[in-house]
């Protein structure tokens, strides 16, 4: 691990205790991958390793952590294409339909967002890839199935697919240490 | 170029590592190999970038502050120069070039809600130009999964 100390700020962090918030620190930048990865963590915390898997199993079952996993480069691993797919979906329907679209293994974020009327009367946004500009195409008429009966539109399409041409800036997004 | 091997390792680490003393060695368990061979090979693939990264994936949002999705119509012949500018503000952490009337994508991320609206603010001021604002309203669950 690259961080030489895991003291780490106290703020704006909702219902995380200061050791949870080390262990975050500590885990943010990823976990070694060793045979027995979490003593190096326990011993950063200065927990036994029991309490420290007992820590990480909790964050996973308040939705803290995601899951802990291998995230492929998504163009290294070939899904060079990227789509983000964006829907009108009737008010009511988009909490259920947000939720079967999200469970689509080839959807990367799900969001309902706002819509701005009359520019923008999108609500629902998925991002797709994949490793063609068919394989994009096809995710994009599957996601379009599954919400045929709940589509409008609002003054406007009832949905698009924005392709990214280049990408600007990209950096990660992390809590930061003091 | 990977073998068999690899991908198998790679489609299972994709999916999720159990919480265990041992995680690696319950999944070469699972996948009939050495916890070695896990070892090995996912270092290696870390080392040569085909892995982003290994470990814990956190909730942007339950990790505190804020995160917006922003975008701007932004007219062809000032595309550079606004790049430069949006780009400037290290609070903005992706920015994309989309094939659309709204043509510059960017994610904000801040400590507070406050700072968001003030950068928002402040690209507008140097731009001359509207940022519209789309705030996450729901987070849907997803289950990535690229299989290689």
């Amino acid at each position: 691990m690259s961080d030489s100390t895991c003291q780490s700020k106290q703020k704006n962090s909702p219902n995380l205790t200061p050791l949870e918030r080390q262990f975050i620190v500590c885990t943010q930048k990823g976990l070694p991958i060793v045979s027995e990865p979490y003593r190096a963590i326990a011993e950063q915390l200065q927990m036994s390793v029991e309490q420290t898997l007992a820590m990480a199993d909790d964050l996973l079952q308040r939705g803290i952590i995601r899951r802990i996993a291998a995230v492929p480069n998504h163009y290294r691993a070939g899904y060079i294409f990227n789509g983000m797919t964006v829907w009108d979906v009737k008010d009511d329907e988009i909490h259920k339909f947000g939720n079967l679209v999200g469970k689509l293994p080839f959807v990367s974020h799900c969001y309902r967002r706002p819509r701005k009327l009359p520019e923008w009367n999108y609500n629902l946004f998925a991002m797709i890839h994949g490793k063609n500009e068919q394989q994009i195409s096809e995710y994009r008429t599957q996601i379009k199935e599954l919400l045929a009966d709940v589509l409008q539109s609002n003054a406007g399409k009832s949905n698009d697919m924005l392709t990214s041409s280049k990408i600007l800036k990209k950096t990660g997004l992390r809590l930061q240490s003091k | 170029m990977m073998d068999e091997l690899d991908k198998k390792i790679l489609n299972r680490a994709q999916l999720g590592i159990p919480v265990s003393d041992k995680p690696f060695a319950d999944i070469a368990e699972e996948l009939g190999c050495s916890e070695q061979q896990i070892l090995s090979k996912l270092q290696d693939m870390l080392a040569d970038g085909l892995l982003s990264r290994f470990g814990p994936m956190y909730d942007a949002a339950s990790l505190g502050g804020a995160f917006t999705l922003a975008a701007i119509d932004v007219p062809e012949h000032r595309f550079d120069e606004v790049t430069e500018i949006v780009n400037s503000f290290s609070q903005v952490a992706h920015n994309y070039k989309r094939q659309h009337q709204l043509n510059m994508w960017f994610v904000v991320g801040t400590e507070s809600q406050q700072e968001i609206d003030s950068v928002i603010k402040d690209i507008e001021q140097q731009t001359q130009l509207s940022v519209l604002n789309f705030p996450k309203e729901e987070e849907f669950y997803v289950r990535l999964y690229l299989p290689v």
